[in-house]
């Protein structure tokens, strides 16, 4: 009897172990201090740009290591971090307001490497320091929000339509209409259900109960965490964070990880600030000035996202607070994108009262943000107001608005979506409170790297040396077996674009001692056959074969405990159950095919050879 | 095939003899378990519990008394305060948070009182704020996943093998973890989101060698026709010893790599597993299989799926 594989398996085999060892390699090359820059408020990442950073750092006689223009960042390397804090400051003050200028740690994969589409894995924030904040979303207060807006809309549909009502009222998430008698009642249903959609109506003696559907209902609580998503998206980017992650987590809670950042106190300022918004006219009157001084009395002068001068008039139509609704959609003419507006009475009111007057004319939205800055001057704290007004659209004015109206000839449907959720979050973000925090020190992510790694390191030794001890030829082979499943894991990981965390190396060394465990089954069963008088062949046939079946139920019990993991959800754990799994997974495929390979390489020929197990 | 003689024994080691031992010393150890659990509790961590941690570095040693008594002054009520692997190094914990209290607040009057009267301003190397809620649901998810895991490896088990088996390999993987949690118990260790990850993947792990005594004890019975039953799972266990010790001992190494090498965030991991792969081993050993004998396993329950194949390869 010969083992022996057929070209093709062998071939496969080692085609996908020098894949693993090529996508493994970049989470091998370290990383290079960098300065990054990002476009703020459509600022443009051309050759000009580089050339005029690269003027800035030769005036600072600072030498780049390497620039690299994508399309989302420039990207400037530099050797030793001293250069890094140089280059960030001298960057910081050449393009101030135009773009965000972070600190970054860019990995230093050669070239070839990337090409392929190789790269390492991110390193988490346990590893590389920072801040991570898990926020949740008050939908109850959102609801809340959301039942006084339709509450105060029926009002004034009532008013408007001269239908004579009771009361309005919220209670317990109904909405009580009581009116005089059954006749209004009938009228008023029969407008309340034409005008009002998202509210289900029913009636109870002369009273008319609103009720939130449960579909408008849904859509209140995911729109109130995707405007908050968006709103903390706009605010990190200010913060100048390199790697900043924004996302959703479950049904109400969004977390927060900012790498590298240890001022907490500044990042919850930012992350915390509120704000509106304020219809205005532009003052056509006067020619926009170029400084602040020469503003006409009754103007204001503001700038638009790109930086370019607006002069409006001091007088507000609107504020932010009488937005009852913003959505984005298409214009039913043109088929352009659009966002809709709905007004509250008394917003309703002004607007129809201005734009009556003023047809033809342009109108802007002023966004405003007020930020609470906490400062240290003399080592006393000292909390300043500060606030951020910017022009975010300029529509002219076509007929005289009502309750609701439309901005249109916008660039298109994501300009439409992000305007709509900025109208939204200056209008009725609903509240976010911190629920988790955790900060880790960048001395301490260092270290522990260090001790994550150096476990490994001595898992891994201790391993290799007993297997080796143990079943000598055959040990070797195991332990180059557990070598190329670490690699195996490692790139799957990071073409995965994985983020490696403390308890993620421990699930790679685990999956070490569990990994090996295969080896340790087959070697048995090939010990006992060669025990019982089974020739060399058969005993290495037999083993293999016979062992199969126990591997695969080690490995499904495992991995029905490490699927378990996710279920628990949390941030360390999954990453603890991520490289746990896919180390299972990968170990079944090593421990059989590779081992199986290597042993039919050493033994497969020979006749009545004796095996050094 | 080996042809197995039926008349003389053929193992080593009777495990089976000492099995009334075995069931007294994990009854007792699972009464010390389950009674320190309802006393002493188990000492969660900030992650379960909600709370704030803050380790902070000094240049100086630390009077932790000062510490204590400025978190008191700003009006937190027994803040636990202590060192954390040198002098230097302190570990602060303040109890959760009540309903409606503002977090961020909080973690500012706590830095405010280390900062501002203490002439040795502190490194904050960690802050770790968990609101309540949060811990809740932690509980929460941790608890079904338990519970699913033992309920999926129950079902696994019974399909592969018989009911009995699948009782037998249940009561062992609970006996495994009475074992992890009441010793965290009785020593009073930090039980974190990482030590109940192990708990988990010990769960799965101390099946593995349970599984492959009963695949030869399944196999045995098969190719043995006349022995006892006794017998059959004695000379099962021997065949299979050597295999179980080997595994159990290389995964005990990276386990014992981390408790030692991988600082405090992986000590109580590392620690949990090893205690794990322990009473793992000999829980398979005699928990899993003393009980499927107990619960009256016989060769007539595994003739059933002979038609599988008698010798289906299995080891």
């Amino acid at each position: 009897m010969r083992n022996h594989f057929p070209l093709w398996k062998n071939t496969l085999i080692s085609l996908i172990l020098l894949l693993a060892v090529i996508y493994a390699l970049p989470n091998f090359f370290g990383e290079d201090p960098s300065v990054q820059l990002s476009p703020l408020r459509g600022a443009l990442l051309d050759q000009n740009l580089v050339a005029t950073a690269e003027k800035a750092l030769t005036a600072a006689s600072l030498k780049p290591k390497a620039v690299e223009l994508s399309d989302k960042r420039l990207l400037i390397r530099f050797e030793d971090t001293d250069a890094q804090l140089k280059a960030s400051d001298t960057l910081g003050a050449t393009f101030q307001d135009r773009y965000t200028v972070a600190l970054n740690l860019a990995p230093a994969t050669p070239d070839w490497l990337r090409r392929i589409g190789a790269g390492p894995m991110y390193l988490g924030l346990d590893l590389r320091g920072g801040v991570h904040f898990m926020m949740q979303v008050d939908m109850e207060a959102a609801i809340k929000q959301a039942e006084e807006r339709y509450a105060e809309d029926i009002r004034s549909l009532l008013r408007d339509s001269k239908i004579h009502y009771g009361s309005v009222d919220r209670n317990n998430h109904v909405i009580q209409i009581k009116f005089q008698d059954s006749n209004t009642l009938g009228q008023a249903e029969s407008t309340l259900k034409r005008e009002v959609r998202g509210l289900v109506f029913d009636e109870e003696g002369l009273t008319l109960n609103g009720r939130m559907s449960d579909t408008e209902a849904r859509e209140i609580r995911r729109l109130a965490v995707a405007q908050n998503v968006t709103t903390l998206r706009n605010r990190v980017n200010e913060l100048g964070v390199a790697e900043p992650v924004i996302q959703q987590q479950g049904e109400d809670r969004i977390v927060v990880q900012l790498p590298g950042v240890q001022d907490t106190a500044r990042a919850k300022e930012i992350l915390g600030a509120t704000a509106t918004l304020e219809f205005r006219m532009v003052d056509t009157d006067h020619p926009t000035p170029t400084d602040e001084t020469k503003t006409p009395i009754g103007s204001k002068l503001y700038k638009d996202r790109q930086g370019k001068p607006v002069l409006l008039q001091r007088k507000i139509i609107v504020t932010g607070d009488q937005i009852i609704d913003a959505s984005s959609g298409l214009e039913q003419q043109s088929g352009s994108a659009a966002v809709f507006i709905t007004l509250n009475g008394p917003g309703a009111r002004k607007m129809a009262d201005t734009t009556k007057e003023n047809i033809n004319k342009p109108m802007a939205v002023v966004y405003i943000e007020n930020k609470n800055e906490t400062k240290e001057i003399g080592g006393k704290k000292v909390t300043t107001k500060r606030t951020v007004e910017e022009v975010i659209n300029i529509a002219t004015i076509r007929d005289r608005f009502s309750k609701r109206f439309q901005i249109s000839g916008l660039d298109g449907t994501d300009e439409a979506r992000n305007l709509s959720l900025l109208l939204r979050s200056g209008a009725l973000a609903a509240p976010v409170d911190i629920v988790e925090e955790r900060t880790v020190g960048p001395s301490l992510g260092k270290e522990n790297i260090a001790q994550g790694v150096r476990s490994f390191e001595i898992g891994f030794l201790l391993v290799a040396l007993v297997v080796l001890f143990y079943y000598k030829v055959f040990g070797i082979v195991a332990n180059i077996t557990l070598l190329f499943n670490v690699a195996l894991i490692l790139a799957i990981l990071s073409a995965m674009q994985a983020t490696l965390t403390l308890p993620g190396i421990a699930g790679i060394t685990l999956t070490v001692g569990m990994a090996v465990d295969a080896n340790v089954l087959i070697y048995e069963r090939i010990k006992e056959e060669i025990r019982n008088g089974a020739s060399p062949q058969g005993a290495i046939y037999a083993g293999f074969d016979r062992a199969f079946a126990t591997i695969w139920d080690s490995h499904v019990t495992n991995l029905i405990a490490a699927i378990m993991l996710f279920g628990i959800g949390s941030g360390p754990v999954k990453g603890f159950a991520v490289t746990l799994t896919i180390g299972i997974i990968t170990s079944l495929f090593t421990a059989v095919s590779c081992t199986r390979m290597m042993v039919n390489f050493l033994y497969g020929q020979k006749r009545a050879a004796k095996l050094w197990i | 095939m080996s042809a197995n003689t039926v008349t003389q024994r053929h193992y080593a080691i009777d495990f089976m003899k000492w099995r009334g031992i075995a069931v007294v010393a994990s009854l007792a150890l699972s009464v010390i378990a389950i009674g320190s659990l309802g006393i002493r509790g188990l000492n969660f961590a900030v992650d379960f519990t909600g709370g704030t941690v803050i380790e902070a570095g000094y240049q100086h040693p630390a009077d932790l008394k000062a510490i204590r008594s400025e978190l008191e002054a700003v009006g937190f009520s027994n803040p636990i305060v202590q060192n954390f692997g040198t002098t230097k190094d302190v570990l602060i914990r303040l109890a959760p948070i009540k309903q409606g209290e503002n977090g961020m607040e909080l973690r500012a009057q706590v830095m405010e009182a280390l900062n501002k009267n203490l002439e040795d301003r502190p490194d904050i190397k960690r802050v770790e704020f968990v609101g309540p809620q949060v811990g809740d649901d932690l509980v929460e998810g941790s608890l079904i996943a338990l519970l699913a895991s033992t309920i999926f490896i129950l079902i696994y088990v019974a399909w592969r093998f018989e009911y009995r088996f699948a009782l037998g390999a249940i009561l062992a993987t609970l006996h495994d973890i009475t074992m992890i949690v009441g010793l965290f118990s009785v020593f009073q260790l930090d039980f974190d989101l990482t030590v109940l990850a192990a708990v988990l993947t010990i769960m799965g792990y101390s099946l593995n060698d349970t599984i492959v005594v009963f695949d030869r004890v399944r196999e045995n019975f098969r190719k043995i026709r006349r022995a006892d039953t006794l017998d059959i799972i004695n000379q099962s266990i021997n065949e299979t010893l050597s295999r179980t010790l080997m595994t159990s001992f290389l995964t005990f190494l990276t386990a014992m790599a981390m408790a030692i090498w991988g600082g405090e965030v992986l000590r109580n991991f590392g620690i949990a597993l090893v205690i794990g792969i322990f009473v793992g081993t000999y829980s398979s050993i005699y928990v899993a299989t003393a009980l499927a004998y107990k619960l009256g396993v016989s060769r007539s329950d595994l003739l059933v799926p002979e038609k599988e194949g008698a010798d289906d390869g299995r080891p």
